[in-house]
């Protein structure tokens, strides 16, 4: 049986969410395979992360060195083709490292590649038998992978969900002598913080978010309005800010804010999971979308299905008829 | 300065409904309106900015059949110099890797100084930019959403990372950068651009003219292969509104007050 590893991404000595996420994920691989975790950083941040995972993994391998203080994916792939033995299974998280690092890794391991990952069915002799999406999430594949050579999986955030630690008293063993000194021709400069907007959209109870289906920026407008009658704000998804309707600031999403509202109307959002990663704390979300096969309405509380450049002003006039009937 | 760009024709999903075929082994394509994967329009614009500050020229290239010409020439109405589509049976059921492999062969007869590629297609797997930058030790960053030419040697970017935002690097050339929608603004294609370009001939290249082993591409040497589509059934699914629209409104208006979402 091929060994399987997990990717621990990790900042400020905390192992980031998803690697109890992977443990889920390595489980339904193998309920039985012995798991080891490969961690790369450097100084008391990486010892604090490896002690932290001994209850969860039988082994962590700890890569220090300087140069992989900052997770820069060409370095850390150069350490991990000298590091990990042939056939491994590595699950690392699809987020914005393991976009960076995976594809790659695969070919220098000579091994499959299978990315965002959001189901896994089993091994069977050396066939993996997983799950993803495609167009948008709107249609689930079924997918074989050999790994014969070793795999390369990248796990979607969220889609597992987190295995508490197991309680194994696992050991650390230090693989930084292993790896040489690589170098990289990508070099790590700064990290530019993104700029605070006109509207905080993370304080609000209600968000009016909007997606592609606004079809215009004058249209815009007419959420804008929505939001007022309402007390609310307007968020978006990733599409109004590609097509500059709005600031980066109001988007919600991995790339975006993290919002925790009480009500969050999506309209004319499909739901991409990147999105869906913004919206936290269980809020009441409704969903209006023309296309009833929108992923929106696997996750939403309450689904529409109609043309929200029409659904939107109506729905404002009713708002705005119940204040002035309250107010008399 | 020598640019290519990877680009694909995928199905628009964003403004389709989609559906499976009657064997569930695709899905229902007949109805679907085709266009150029969008992050690599931005893909496009991007390398057109870049020769028009620095000088050069832009390639787009696709791996695909007949079909595929029509982004081509649509990509070479916006200000794209060449077009080449890369076309063979044997490459039929090509994973990720076999479509990095067919295009590692296609870089190496040519001159780059830099690839791009969408950071995605619409299988999501956002895989061959950074496949193709291992199979030619070419640095690689993906999500790029800001590239600045320091010198002939070297680029400055950015990528993409969580809460909006942005790791700055240098990049040595030549590299291979999967590009972030959003990145610039693309310019409008009219009808008249396209028919500018109807009749420029698209060079075309085979498994042979690449020195393509067989067994490298194509279905056989995939170790990934999708066995069937199924629509997904997540979460607990929405409860659906499905009165008229005033009777709609209504009841949602009454959910929000229930939260607490009415003032």
């Amino acid at each position: 049986m091929a060994r399987i590893f997990s990717y621990i991404v990790h900042k400020d000595g905390v192992p980031d969410d998803s690697a109890a996420e992977l443990l889920a994920a390595a489980r339904q691989i193998d309920p039985n395979a012995p798991l080891t975790a490969v961690v790369c950083g450097f100084g008391s941040g990486l010892d604090r992360v490896c002690e932290s995972l001994r209850p969860s993994y039988l082994e962590v391998w700890k890569i220090g060195a300087e140069t992989l203080a900052y997770a820069n994916a060409e370095l850390i792939r150069k350490a991990l083709v000298k590091v990990l033995p042939p056939q491994s299974v590595v699950l690392v998280p699809h987020d914005h490292f393991g976009i960076d690092l995976a594809p790659g890794l695969s070919i220098k391991l000579g091994a499959a590649f299978v990315s965002d990952v959001v189901g896994i069915e089993g091994l069977q002799s050396s066939t993996l038998n997983i799950v993803r999406q495609e167009f948008g999430g709107q249609v689930s594949a079924h997918m074989k992978c050999d790994v014969s050579s070793g795999a390369v999986v990248t796990v979607r955030p969220g889609a597992f969900k987190s295995l508490d630690a197991p309680g194994i008293n696992g050991q650390v063993v230090d693989k930084s002598l292993e790896i040489g000194v690589p170098s990289a021709g990508r070099r790590y400069l700064q990290t530019v913080v993104a700029e605070a907007g006109d509207v905080d959209i993370t304080k609000h109870a209600v968000l009016i978010s909007i997606g592609r289906g606004i079809q215009d920026k004058e249209n815009v407008a007419i959420a804008q309005e929505l939001a007022d009658a309402m007390g609310a704000a307007v968020s978006c998804s990733r599409p109004v800010v590609d097509a500059k309707w709005l600031e980066k600031s109001r988007q919600v999403g991995s790339s975006g804010k993290t919002v925790k509202p009480k009500v969050y109307l999506a309209c004319g959002i499909s739901g991409a999971f990147q999105h869906l990663a913004g919206i936290k704390g269980n809020p009441f979300i409704i969903a209006i979308n023309k296309n009833p096969k929108a992923p929106i309405f696997h996750v939403a509380d309450v689904g529409i299905v109609d043309d929200i450049l029409e659904f939107i002003p109506e729905l404002t006039n009713k708002v705005r008829e119940m204040h002035s009937v309250s107010a008399k | 300065m020598e640019i290519l760009v990877c680009a694909r024709r995928v199905p628009d999903t964003s403004e389709n409904e989609i559906a499976l075929n009657s064997t569930a082994n695709d899905i229902e394509r007949d109805e679907l309106v085709y266009s150029i994967n969008e992050p690599d329009n931005y893909a496009v614009e991007e390398a057109l900015q870049m020769v028009a500050k620095v000088g050069g020229n832009v390639t787009v290239v696709t791996v695909g059949g007949d079909d595929d010409e029509e982004i081509l020439r649509r990509e070479m109405a916006m200000g794209a110099n060449h077009g080449v589509l890369i076309t063979d049976d044997a490459f039929t059921g090509s994973d990720g890797r076999g479509i990095a492999t067919i295009l590692k062969a296609f870089v190496q007869k040519g001159n780059f100084d830099l690839i791009l590629t969408g950071v995605q297609a619409e299988d999501g797997a956002a895989q061959v930019g950074g496949m193709l930058a291992a199979m030619l030790d070419y640095p690689f960053a993906s999500l790029v959403n800001s590239i600045e030419i320091v010198d002939g040697k070297k680029l400055k970017i950015s990528r993409e990372i969580e809460g909006g935002n942005k790791e700055m690097s240098e990049i040595d050339l030549p590299c291979v950068l999967s590009i972030q929608t959003g990145i610039n603004e693309p310019r409008y294609v009219g009808m008249r651009g396209i028919r500018a370009v109807a009749s420029v001939p698209i060079p075309t290249y085979d498994a042979t003219q690449l020195d393509l082993v067989p067994n490298t591409v194509g279905a056989s040497a995939a170790k990934v292969k999708r066995v069937d589509y199924f629509m997904p059934t997540l979460g607990k699914g929405a409860e659906m509104l499905t009165g008229e629209r005033e009777e709609n409104i209504e009841k949602l208006l009454e959910l929000v007050a229930a939260k607490g979402g009415l003032k």
